[in-house]
């Protein structure tokens, strides 16, 4: 048993981890600190105050700051609830269909959101959008982030699928279970771990993307990253990092939220 | 929940018809207060959405990629306004369509970007030079060389704007060649010029340009008077030159975009950008001059006082941006790729 | 009896007459707005540039010739090897690598310790590592802007404690630029290594040192091989999205770091407005991210027929 323990541990290995853990944390936790800041300069250090979360929430630029968050959210709901199902179906006709010829290509179109750089996508929806007149705007960002989330959604949905044993379908079937019921009562209960996976996944994506929709949006429509790099572009300013600071702690409940539910999720399972 | 939803969706609806008249603008970056915008909402009741650039060429580029019919007005410079002229981007703006046409101070009335101005009306004006951190270089800053030959101190400290017109037209004027040249020694030289300038820059940033010298990255910093003016005010020691070779002068304004979704809504933007007390406003907010009559009463006094606004008397006149035709401008484009990359 | 099974397998049940149209709507929407818009970007990139922006549909080879070939200010010199493209390209290569490098060294031995941790504690720590990753990345790569400038606040830090006696130029440099990738990828780089150590045997390493092996030898020949796939999967994974990234190099990088994605961007946002040529550029960037899948994906099939 020692010798497992000795094959196990190198020197500096838990170093190392924790100068990761530091790189990782530290910038977060310093606009963190900073964003309570009461001076206006982001160089100089004051004391501590709200001011800026007030700004945000009250201030000159929050009408703006709200238009772009609701921009961010609607979008991000309805292209992760779109891209899911859409997955879905994909998934179920991938994974539990017969093989056909030109199942390895249908698997490349389907993650090919995913192979080509972000900013080949922005570049070829741009092009492509102008090409058919398709006005930019709130609509061309939604289709956009549909496209994209699609993969994401579907690697998780199609992973849990494979590991679910066809055997309970089969015994559906054997009792005259119509399709919709095979799937309303047996597959969808066992497949909603990877589905509210693949859906979590398309939703932080999508709410995190930049690239393409900076590309892609229209006259006067923002999303958070948009707007915020369009500040960031005349240099960091305090209420910007408040913001940041804002959504980093959402995110970061989302995570621990989903973390903790798959948790114990996992450990009734293992019951 | 259903409740709640259909209250949403009423609500919805309901904001959806009310707010029927719309303005949509495409607008330097920081550069108009929030609160005219608001100011003007109120006024008119329509509602304004702003989205910003920060170059001219940006602005071309932008319109020319398909957002031409999204927007109703935009703020170009004087070149721009006379390629956008050129190009047919814009709309004329027909004789008593815009009721405070005759506030327009008599040296804007008519210009050569916009002979008559039947496209544009002014908005502000100013000059483009450089500023220098005094803390770290104390000797004598107005010449260009302090971007083009620059002393040691101040290499690899260097911002410049990400601006074709404006950095070939103040390099031309350091080598005092014309800025439409067709004469290839000149152009090999400007080429060899910028090359040889580059590796002593730092950046290419216009959006960040006041940013940089506040916080110290830069110590030599293109940059517009006005917004000098208020990296100054921001409690950076820095000082704007007026370079003995030369400057560039400017005049933005305001254009009707063709297409314009709104028009109306725009016209009567620009009726409210000619009423003194508005575009004094602007200039209190930017630190630039207006171009209206009566409106410098209404400035901040310490914006007209600044030093930034006032070139010393042996300063020499500034020369606008020109507009090079086609077979010329291409090779300015090529040094400027070239440059870029 | 089965109501849909006719004469297959087990397995291919009630779903499979309608896999067609389960699958239909995933290759339209992929198909219509991805695969033709690329398909187009590449048609584009032989278009003739308009004067000041636009494209007319004219062919062209010119987006391609301007790329390899330097004709001189005024375009009429004999054709030379144009490196200012290529120089951006190499730099975004080596920029990606150092980057692969970095979360390499980072990753592994944190991949690594935590995959030699007590089960029950190996979620907590993967979580720890992941958390940042779902912040969004501008965020991310912002907070690194503050962080490391000139008077920001490692700098203050540092000098602060005597460790350095004037502040340290990190911000747009080259360095600068390859922190930031780090910053975005290295979970892409730590989760495939973990599940490769994760599955290792460790009773092979035991065997070796039973051999007088040391165990820096047993980490190089023994585990090495078996947990190679993770590493060059993380590897992909990471320098795939570095060599096409934006947001690092734009706001970390400044003037000199410029990269593929930026390139791309100045041909639709910025100053340029050279639709075809940005065009162009994409169409190279797609083909090296295909190359290097591939590579990848054979290897992989190597790998499984052993």
């Amino acid at each position: 048993m020692a010798k497992v323990a000795y094959v196990k541990n190198y020197p500096g290995f838990l170093t190392l981890t924790l100068v990761c853990l530091t790189v990782l944390y530290a910038p977060l936790i310093i606009v963190t600190i900073y964003s309570f800041n009461s001076s206006p300069s982001i160089i100089i250090w004051e004391g501590l105050s709200l001011r800026w979360y007030k700004d945000v929430f009250f201030g000159i630029e929050s009408a703006k700051f709200k238009a772009a968050a609701w921009n961010s959210l609607s979008i991000a709901v309805m292209a992760s609830v779109t891209s899911t199902t859409i997955a879905t179906a994909a998934a179920i006709g991938m994974v539990r269909g017969k093989a056909f010829r030109g199942r390895n290509a249908s698997f490349v179109l389907i993650s090919m959101p995913i192979m080509v750089p972000e900013i080949v996508t922005a570049v070829a929806t741009l092009i492509f959008f102008s090409a058919i007149g398709f006005v930019l705007g709130y609509t061309s960002i939604l289709v956009a982030h549909i496209v994209f989330c699609v993969p994401f959604a579907y690697l998780p949905i199609a992973a849990r699928l494979r590991g679910i044993e066809p055997v309970y379908e089969d015994a559906a079937s054997d009792l005259y279970a119509s399709r919709f019921q095979l799937f309303r009562y047996v597959l969808f209960p066992m497949l909603l771990p990877g589905i509210l996976a693949g859906l979590l996944l398309a939703f932080i994506v999508s709410l995190d993307d930049f690239i393409i929709t900076n590309f892609v949006k229209g006259a006067g429509v923002e999303t958070l990253p948009t707007a915020i790099f369009g500040a960031v572009k005349q240099g960091i300013k305090p209420n910007i990092m408040a913001l940041s600071t804002i959504l980093l702690f959402v995110s970061i409940c989302f995570v621990t939220l989903s973390y903790l539910l798959g948790r114990t999720g996992s450990q009734a399972k293992h019951k | 929940m259903k409740k709640i939803l259909c209250t949403l969706a009423v609500a919805t609806f309901a904001t959806a018809s009310f707010a029927q008249e719309k303005l949509s603008i495409y607008h330097w970056f920081e550069y108009i207060p929030q609160e005219l915008l608001d100011k003007f909402s109120e006024e008119t009741g329509i509602e304004v959405t702003m989205d910003t650039y920060d170059s001219n060429e940006t602005l071309l580029s932008t319109l020319k990629g398909g957002k031409l019919g999204s927007y109703d007005v935009a703020v170009p410079g004087d070149y721009m306004v006379e390629i956008l002229i050129h190009e047919g981007m814009l709309d004329e703006i027909m004789p008593g369509e815009l009721a405070n046409k005759a506030n327009i101070q008599p040296e804007w009335a008519d210009v050569s970007f916009d002979p008559g101005r039947k496209y544009s009306i002014p908005y502000q004006w100013g000059t483009t030079n450089f500023m220098v951190n005094r803390d770290v270089y104390d000797r004598d800053i107005n010449t260009t060389a302090m971007i083009f030959d620059p002393p040691e101190e101040v290499r690899g400290k260097i911002n410049v704007l990400d601006s074709r017109g404006e950095l070939l037209g103040l390099a031309s004027i350091h080598l005092g060649i014309p800025q439409c040249s067709s004469d290839r020694e000149q152009l090999r030289a400007l080429d060899d010029l910028v090359q040889g300038a580059k590796p002593h820059w730092a950046s290419f940033n216009s959006a960040g340009a006041k940013e940089v010298l506040v916080s110290g990255e830069a110590v030599v910093g293109m940059i517009w008077n006005g917004f000098g003016a208020k990296a100054r005010q921001e409690g950076a020691n820095v000082e704007y030159a007026y370079p003995r070779e030369g400057m560039i002068v400017w005049m933005d304004n305001v254009v009707l975009l063709k297409e314009a979704p709104n028009r109306e809504s725009a016209l009567k933007f620009m009726d409210f950008l000619l009423e003194p007390e508005n575009i004094a406003a602007v200039s209190s907010y930017a630190w630039y001059s207006g171009g209206v009559i009566g409106h410098e009463d209404l400035v901040n006094p310490e914006v007209l006082a600044a030093p930034e606004a006032f070139p010393p008397d042996d300063a020499p006149a500034g020369s606008f941006v020109e507009v090079c035709d086609e077979e010329t401008d291409r090779i300015y484009d090529q040094i400027w790729t070239r440059l870029k990359q | 009896m089965n109501r849909f099974r006719r004469s297959h397998g087990p397995g291919v049940g009630a779903f499979d007459p309608l896999k067609y149209w389960l699958i239909l709507p995933a290759w339209l929407v992929i198909g219509f707005f991805l695969l033709a818009p690329v398909c187009l970007m590449f048609v584009f990139s032989f278009l003739t540039k308009e004067f000041r922006g636009g494209v007319i549909w004219e062919f062209s080879l010119a987006a391609y010739d301007q790329f390899l070939f330097d004709r001189g200010l005024f375009g009429d010199e004999p054709p030379r090897i144009q490196w200012t493209y290529i120089t951006v390209f190499v730099r975004s290569i080596t920029q990606a690598a150092m980057a692969t490098l970095l979360c390499l060294l980072i990753g592994f031995p944190t991949a690594f310790y935590i995959a030699t941790r007590p089960p029950q504690l190996r979620a907590a720590w993967l979580f720890l590592v992941t958390v940042p990753y779902w912040v969004n990345l501008l965020i991310r790569t912002v907070s690194m802007k503050f962080l490391l400038r000139d008077t920001g606040p490692l700098n203050e830090f540092l000098l602060a404690f005597g460790v350095i006696g004037e502040p340290l130029s990190i911000i747009n440099t080259s360095l600068a630029v390859q922190l930031g990738l780090f910053y975005s990828y290295l979970p892409f780089m730590v989760l495939p290594i973990y599940a490769t150590v994760e599955r290792y045997d460790f009773t092979l390493s035991e065997a070796a040192t039973d051999l007088y092996a040391d165990k820096w030898t047993v980490l190089r020949r023994i585990m090495l091989p078996v947990v190679g796939p993770g590493i060059v999967a993380g590897s992909i994974l990471v320098f795939v999205p570095s060599l096409g990234a934006f947001l690092a190099p734009n706001l970390l990088g400044g003037a000199k770091n410029f990269m593929i994605g930026s390139l791309i961007d100045e041909q639709f946002n910025g100053n340029a407005g050279n639709w075809p040529f940005g065009s162009a550029t994409s169409m190279i960037l797609l083909s090296l991210v295909l190359m290097a899948l591939f590579v990848y994906a054979r290897q992989v099939a190597r790998q499984e027929r052993n």
